[in-house]
């Protein structure tokens, strides 16, 4: 009788319980469970849910921690003044345990606040229908802390969190049947009830909220402020940042979305675990080359110029648009979500083109609106179905005509 | 009994719960989004509404013997018209500031679904004194789901009520907001008014199964 048979007969033994869901849910994801189906045809494969989201949040573990060391560099940075990073990816300066403790004392509450507070609501909702819990929000709760302000007050977060579980997924019937991506749900609330805490030149860097405040209540100190990429060229002002920084990932912006590099490696290993599509990120990223070289066309004839306030965005060249704001880590995480996303291979390729293609565009024309990549996807999240419908009908017409061919 | 019969306090109340015009029938919801941002304003459009839908629905149960049912849209159209046309000039005439919060919609009166809705489905068949019930019961029904929302809105949104700052002030951190709460801009724009609408009637219909469509 070993601990996995005790557990086993546990759940036998109470089966009726109301609370019954919550216990299977922790304990298939611990132990492989002893039910297996009885009648049937049934395939044998070990990646079932837990373990494709598992993958997804080990993809994701490399931008977190990075997150934590870029929180504490931004941190000392803007404070401190210290030597900024010149020697490449692993730089020493970088790297220290001091930087990496200044975010992780920061991170890891709101890490804590996103699964707290999603997992509550999914073991609510599964108790209610009398489920076993959905792991949907396992990526999602990873998701969430790495796409927003490292000084997001914790409270926000749990409503948005409430709000985009409740509203953006259990009232379509939960994990599987939601429209549109959970995290982005989230973040979308976030960025519309509270903007001044989404946007803005000081809520990058952990502290400078804080420290307007202390100005504000008449203490002599140095303001301080952060600015992301995206917010400095939609004001038109020089960037001061280069394009290693921009890669690696030493810029000021959400916790886990700066570093393009991991982004993209992150990127590779869902490629090779079979988990992400590949065709929606190459897609995504050609429509994204696309528009911003339109833009860049447009500047290049002079149809705009320097006095226009389009100039700065437009004016960049096309290629950093894949490196700044949270174009890389939207399309290799959020725009593939299998839920979401379209599902048919063609589908796929219109879809990702789409949301690259309205990123940039929104990213530009829309200052107020700098991240355009989130409300891209969201906007593409509720086209998906028509996108397949459509090409679900194009196969049928194609087949019929090919069908009539031969019967002639 | 008193002063309705049963069947009257029935036209009364059911729009108020059961059959409401706008979380059953679905009806009237584009003045629902755009209005309730503030609680006055809801509260004066639903006063509005039971006026126009009130009155509208005498006059044509009064007419609806004489009125050519080729024409009768028409015909409704014009008597919705005359009344807006009132209540729009009344409201210019004592609440200016009130009537450019509302602003075009409460021109657009004229087109709510649930007036036109209630003419044809009741006041052409019925007389007089059951139609103003009717019209009192349906805007009744539509007037509370208005006050739910625009209270939630504005509470929520911009931390008062009518006006008065309930949770404290913002800018001096007074009240709830020197513990760091703060307004939720969402809840001023329209798709939030859309979404407690939806929550209204998820609470409705989990609480009366019977309401639940089965599709």
């Amino acid at each position: 009788m070993g601990l996995k048979k005790n557990l086993h007969d546990f759940k036998v033994k109470n089966k009726d319980k109301k609370w019954l869901p919550a216990f299977s849910a922790i304990h298939t994801f611990l132990f492989l469970p002893d039910e297996t189906t009885h009648n049937g045809t049934h395939i044998k494969v070990a990646d079932d849910l837990k373990r494709t989201m598992n993958t997804v949040i080990m993809a994701m573990v490399p931008c977190l921690i990075f997150g934590m060391f870029n929180a504490g560099y931004q941190h000392h940075l803007a404070f401190d003044g210290i030597q900024a990073v010149s020697g490449g990816f692993f730089s020493a300066e970088f790297w220290t345990l001091d930087n990496f403790l200044v975010g992780f004392w920061k991170i890891l509450p709101l890490v804590i606040v996103s699964y707290g507070v999603g997992l509550g609501i999914e073991f609510i909702f599964a108790i209610i229908k009398g489920h076993e819990v959905e792991e949907g929000y396992l990526v999602t709760g990873m998701l969430v802390p790495l796409i927003v302000p490292i000084d997001i007050p914790l409270w926000m977060l749990a409503v948005a969190v409430v709000f985009g579980v409740v509203i953006g997924k259990e009232v379509f019937g939960g994990t599987g049947m939601n429209i549109l991506n959970p995290a982005l749900t989230i973040r979308a609330f976030l960025f519309f009830a509270y903007p001044t805490w989404m946007s803005g030149d000081k809520v990058w860097v952990q502290g400078a909220v804080g420290r307007d405040q202390a100005i504000a209540a008449g203490q002599n100190l140095d303001a301080v402020s952060g600015e992301t990429i995206l917010g400095t060229l939609a004001q038109g002002k020089e960037v001061m940042h280069s394009v290693a920084d921009m890669f690696y990932g030493f810029i000021p912006g959400s916790i886990g979305e700066t570093s393009t590099l991991l982004i993209v490696l992150g990127g590779l290993f869902l490629i090779f675990a079979k988990i992400g599509s590949w065709r929606i990120m190459l897609s995504s990223a050609i429509g994204a080359i696309v528009m911003g070289l339109i833009f860049n066309q447009v500047v290049d004839a002079g149809i705009v110029t320097e006095s226009s306030k389009f100039y700065g965005l437009m004016s960049t060249p096309f290629w950093h648009h894949l490196l700044i704001g949270g174009f890389a880590f939207g399309t290799v995480f959020m725009a593939t979500d299998p839920v979401t996303a379209s599902q048919t291979n063609k589908g796929k390729w219109y879809y990702g083109f789409l949301v690259g293609f309205i990123s940039i565009l929104i990213r530009v024309f829309n200052p107020a609106y700098p991240e355009g990549v989130m409300l891209a996807i969201l906007l593409m999240n509720v086209f998906a179905p028509t996108i397949d419908h459509y090409v679900v009908q194009g196969n049928v017409k194609k087949r019929r005509k090919r069908l009539k061919v031969k019967t002639a | 009994m008193g002063l309705l019969s049963k069947k009257d306090t029935k036209l009364i109340t059911d729009p108020l719960a059961d059959n409401n015009p706008i979380t059953i029938q679905v009806l009237g919801i584009c003045s629902a989004l755009a209005i309730t941002a503030e609680l006055k304003a809801s509260i004066v459009m639903s006063i509005s509404v039971m006026f126009v839908l009130g009155l509208g629905n005498v006059v044509i149960s009064l007419m609806r013997n004489i009125i050519p049912s080729k024409i009768r849209i028409i015909v409704q159209l014009t008597v919705v018209a005359a009344l807006v046309i009132i209540v729009d000039q009344v409201l210019k005439a004592f609440a200016y500031e009130l009537s450019k919060t509302l602003s075009v919609f409460v021109g657009l009166i004229i087109t709510n679904c649930i007036i036109m809705g209630r003419f044809e489905a009741f006041a052409l068949a019925n007389g007089p004194w059951k139609s103003f019930l009717d019209g009192i019961g349906n805007s009744l029904g539509y007037g509370v789901i208005l006050i739910i929302v625009g209270f939630f809105r504005e509470l929520l949104g911009s931390g008062t009520l009518l006006g008065f700052p309930v949770l404290g002030d913002p800018i001096a951190k007074t009240g709830l907001y020197a513990f760091g709460y703060e307004n939720n801009g969402f809840m001023l724009l329209s798709p939030m008014a859309l979404i407690v609408v939806g929550i209204i009637i998820w609470v409705q219909r989990t609480r009366n199964k019977a309401l639940v469509e089965d599709h």
